[in-house]
């Protein structure tokens, strides 16, 4: 069963689209890093899974029925919102037992335990915790619903580096102990390389890539070769579609995707980093790829 | 029991990383037979990796023969790994530093010695695996 699955989800507000026919499925199991820059559409998209918003056309699935469809579902995901909101004047021990009411299941000992673990105080308010104690506290009560499908809205934005740390650990610690799907939404990718499988890219409302990373790595590569000259540039054998291409004087650097061995020995041939793969399918609208190109998935690449 | 550390640099896949780390304490003794690795969870939580790199590396370990897995309870330790005994250790790092001395005596620098040593462990292969 697929966690997510879209098919030509399309949302409009007044006269912008904010996500257009967008098709993708996450497999149950997957740590998905659910990219784009700011205003790309993302927390529409997560809107639309936890039942906040609804999709003006199109379909998105979420674990195999509609988004909050009943209160079982709602039981199902968990979700943690942009900047991890939190009631700033409920102690750590009121929001557990807002949660243990509000939720048909809900693990009071296990949401405890985990806070006690991390030396976030229960018995103080909200809004006197730490921005990184109060994300673990949003964390913990998502994770104690113990769901199926965790989506969390661009978790680590407001967090420094040794929160973002602890924060991601305490994350995984979760998905160790249970079956859990994973979504994190952010406008970088750096910090969630160490612990995503799945990739999802979002611009423009419009999905650029979406599949598993290890495979996404092994059908790209950069190519550094000549520029090419005259009107119409010839294929390169073993290249699919070029994602990417950089002119600097005499030489060119493509990211391109690879359907088979690069044979060309015009062309040096190198690994892409996941970073570098991301900034590719972000920069590539600005290369001449038209707006109304369509949304490719893993295995609906086109040559361009 | 040993604890894992992650160089996001090195361009070594971070599951081969761990595997490493393992043989390295199972050659220097650090891990014995019987030893327990550490849980998935403990690494994940430390590392903030995700769990399957951490199984990857266990399935890798135990398809060589090193640990075993016993389902609801851990990975433990089948057997060590053989490395050179100090004294031949001590013997090769002095004999290593002397070479390092006539290279730079000739005219090598840090990154040439490296180049070299690279070069060399590639054109021999066959041997040193």
């Amino acid at each position: 069963m697929n966690a997510l699955e879209a098919s030509a989800l399309s949302k409009k507000y007044r006269n912008q689209w904010a996500l257009q026919d967008c098709s993708f499925s996450l497999s149950a199991g997957r740590i998905a890093a659910f990219v784009g820059p700011n205003g790309a559409g993302k927390t529409t998209l997560l809107h639309i899974a936890v039942g906040l918003l609804h999709a003006t056309s199109g379909s998105l699935h979420v674990l195999g029925g509609e988004p909050a469809a009943d209160e079982e579902m709602l039981s199902r995901v968990g979700f943690v919102a942009q900047d991890t909101p939190l009631y700033r004047n409920f102690t750590g021990e009121d929001l557990i037992a807002f949660a243990a009411h509000t939720n048909r299941t809900f693990d009071t000992d296990f949401t405890r335990d985990r806070l006690r673990s991390l030396d976030v105080p229960l018995d103080r308010k909200a809004s006197t915790l730490s921005g990184g104690q109060r994300a673990q506290v949003a964390l913990a009560l998502a994770l104690g619903k113990r769901p199926e499908l965790l989506l969390l809205d661009e978790p680590l934005a407001s967090l420094d580096p040794l929160a973002r740390r602890e924060f991601l650990g305490a994350l995984m610690e979760g998905v160790a102990e249970g079956e859990v799907t994973v979504v994190l939404s952010s406008h970088l990718i750096t910090d969630l390389e160490r612990v995503c499988d799945h990739l999802l890219i979002l611009s423009n409302g419009r999905l650029q890539l979406a599949g598993d990373i290890e495979d996404l790595v092994d059908d790209h590569r950069v190519l550094v070769g000549p520029r090419s000259t005259g009107a119409k540039r010839r294929a390169i054998a073993g290249v699919e579609s070029v994602v990417e291409e950089t002119v600097i004087g005499r030489q060119a650097t493509l990211v391109v995707r690879v359907d088979g061995p690069i044979v060309d020995p015009k062309w040096e041939e190198y690994e892409v980093s996941l970073e570098d793969l991301v900034l590719a399918y972000l920069g590539r609208k600005q290369h001449g790829a038209g707006a109304d190109e369509p949304v490719r998935a893993i295995s609906a690449g086109r040559a361009l | 029991m040993i604890e894992f550390r992650l160089d996001q640099r090195s361009g070594v896949a971070p599951y081969l990383q761990l595997a490493q780390q393992v043989r390295h304490s199972l050659r220097l003794g650090y891990l014995r037979p019987g030893d327990q690795l550490p849980r998935v969870k403990d690494v994940v939580g430390s590392l903030a990796i995700n769990p399957n790199t951490v199984l990857k590396a266990y399935r890798e370990l135990e398809r060589e023969g090193l640990v075993e897995g016993r389902p609801g309870v851990g990975t433990f330790v089948l057997r060590g790994l053989d490395g050179p005994s100090p004294r031949a250790h001590a013997a090769l790092q002095r004999s290593l530093e002397r070479w390092l001395r006539n290279a730079l005596d000739a005219g090598l620098d840090a990154e040439a010695i490296r180049g070299m040593f690279e070069t060399t462990l590639q054109d021999n292969r066959e041997i040193a695996s």
